[in-house]
């Protein structure tokens, strides 16, 4: 059995806890994003690309069994790194679960100016496009 | 005059603070820049003493607003040598000046066929508003080209110019990459073949000296906001025979002589063009704002962004696959680079850590990041206020921050 959203969000806040200075932080952060896989080129279309980003971020999303598995990449390494702790926490769910899931984790490691709405800083456009999908997966 | 740069920062209160816990260092500059006290508190100066609204009333406060307000007419006026200032035109912005223009002068002239010239190096705001009033009519736009350093190409600029061409709309000074474009060369040019010229002066009006009857500008347009003055002010300049042939831009109050339900006859320049209850206080407190500039010399205030562009075109060329886009020899204090391998995104993200301010982006010019194929640069825009310390900091923590991504 995989964990829970919750539990994943508890393991980042945890991992996170061991930082003191934003540096070390950030430098993690910028190591999540170098690890994360990058998108087959296929999948790097026009319609998978996020609307709202100063740098292009696509997101690719399937069903698998009954759970939604999430591909993402983008040119900018800090977004990718965001991106791979949003896969962590969302990948591999079921639709009802990503659609009702608090993602509190990201207020409490201290990187919730990434989720501000201004036109450079479009990751509440990825987590909402994650949610969209799963909302479509599930009327199917 | 040396600038005394201790006792110029006193003056922006902004500047004194903290960001994530180191010094606020604002290299954002030709974004917006910072506003002087006198200009603060000429704001709230009129809101606690003088509020009232302008040109109709009898009493004292709106006697007091209305010649405070007439008064920073008259300064801009003096600004960039208008010959009267009933040809100074108040705005909400270059963006709004440049649209009055596409939308009464532009509708008023261009038929089918006929061109409008734009450049290259032109902000969003400069093509759009040409954009939507050429596919009205009919009219064709064409683009001067750049050359790798960013300087526009005179050369394919007089094979462009021909009797079909009604207007050239082009920017003073490039706001990506700081270029200072030839405007009296391209002017004399533009006459010469009987078109109009539009030059949006929002990245010069706070650096270059501007003189629109010696430049013999048809159109000139900024904002004050670029200008160390308030958000939401900005200034359409025109010729007097251009801007009385011209209809009026938007119907309502002020801009009005005489109403009926048969038919209406409006203003005289320049409230023909301003319909309704204008942007009072930030009118009013451009006057400080002119008045600050004035005191220390604009001269004097380019000399400094010069040198401090100087400096950091220097210390930046250090590091190791930076490239800087945009060297034309002709610039103002405005440096927009890019690091191999590393989107701008990130080192916009790292450097606020830092407390420093810069632009990333496409900087609304996406036809010219088109042009260098790039989809985006850092960019560091200085003014007076900005030291040679807090560009030895920057450098030091962009070398940071590209360790940190690399």
């Amino acid at each position: 059995m995989a964990q829970s959203i919750q539990e994943t969000q508890e393991e980042l806040i945890e991992e996170f806890g061991l930082f003191d200075d934003w540096a070390d932080k950030y430098e993690y952060l910028i190591d999540l994003g170098k690890k994360l896989p990058n998108l087959p080129e296929a999948f790097k279309t026009e319609e998978n690309v996020i609307k709202g980003c100063q740098s292009r971020v696509w997101l690719h999303a399937e069903k698998q069994g009954g759970q939604i598995v999430f591909e993402a990449d983008s040119e900018a390494v800090i977004v990718k790194g965001m991106i791979s702790m949003l896969i962590r926490v969302l990948s591999h769910h079921t639709a009802e679960e990503i659609m009702k899931a608090d993602l509190y984790f990201i207020d409490q490691i201290g990187m919730s100016q990434h989720l501000a709405q201004t036109r450079s800083n479009g990751l509440l456009s990825m987590v909402k496009q994650m949610k969209n999908y799963a909302l479509a997966f599930s009327a199917k | 005059m040396t600038l005394d740069i201790h006792k110029i920062r006193a003056d922006f209160p902004v500047l004194d603070q903290q960001v994530n816990g180191s010094s606020l260092i604002y290299f954002d500059n030709a974004a917006t820049t910072q506003k002087p006290k006198s200009v603060i508190d000429a704001l709230s100066h009129y809101y606690a003493s003088d509020n009232a609204n302008i040109h109709r009333g009898l009493h004292a406060l709106a006697e007091r607003a209305t010649n405070a307000y007439e008064l920073t007419r008259t300064k801009i006026k003096e600004f960039i040598n208008a010959p009267s200032s009933d040809q100074i035109i108040l705005t909400a912005g270059t963006t709004g000046s440049i649209n009055l223009v596409a939308q009464t002068f532009g509708r008023a002239n261009f038929s089918k066929g006929d061109k409008i010239l734009i450049s290259n190096l032109e902000h969003h705001s400069n093509i759009v508003p040409w954009q939507m009033i050429a596919e009205e009519k009919g009219a064709i736009i064409e683009v001067i080209p750049v050359d790798e350093r960013g300087v526009l190409d005179l050369e394919a600029f007089r094979n462009l110019l021909d009797a079909s061409v009604k207007l050239v709309a082009v920017n003073h000074v490039s706001n990506a990459i700081g270029t200072i474009n030839p405007i009296a060369e391209m002017i004399q040019l533009a006459h010469a073949h009987g078109a109009k010229v539009m030059i949006d002066g929002a990245q010069s009006i706070a650096h270059l000296d501007i003189d629109v009857q010696a430049l013999d500008i048809d159109f000139f347009a900024f904002s004050a906001h670029k200008l160390f003055g308030p958000t939401g002010v900005g200034v359409l300049y025109g010729k007097r025979e251009l801007l009385e042939s011209m209809p009026p831009y938007q119907g309502g109050g002020e801009m009005i002589k005489e109403v009926s339900f048969e038919g209406t006859t409006y203003n005289e320049l320049p409230y023909k063009f301003e319909a309704g209850t204008p942007n009072i206080a930030d009118v009013i407190a451009l006057s400080a704002a002119i008045d600050y500039v004035n005191a220390l010399s604009k001269e004097a205030l380019f000399t400094q962004e010069l040198a401090l562009l100087a400096y950091a075109t220097e210390q930046l060329s250090t590091i190791p696959g930076l490239r800087i886009i945009g060297t034309a020899p002709d610039k103002i204090a405005v440096i927009s680079f890019v690091i191999d391998g590393i989107h701008p995104q990130d080192l916009g993200v790292l450097l606020d850590k830092f407390g420093i301010a810069i632009r990333t982006g496409h900087h609304c010019v996406q036809p010219l990041m088109k042009r260098f194929g790039l989809p985006g640069t850092c960019r560091a825009s200085f003014a007076f206020y900005n030291t040679f310390e807090e560009i030895d900091l920057f450098v030091k923590a962009l070398r940071r921050s590209i360790n940190m991504l690399q």
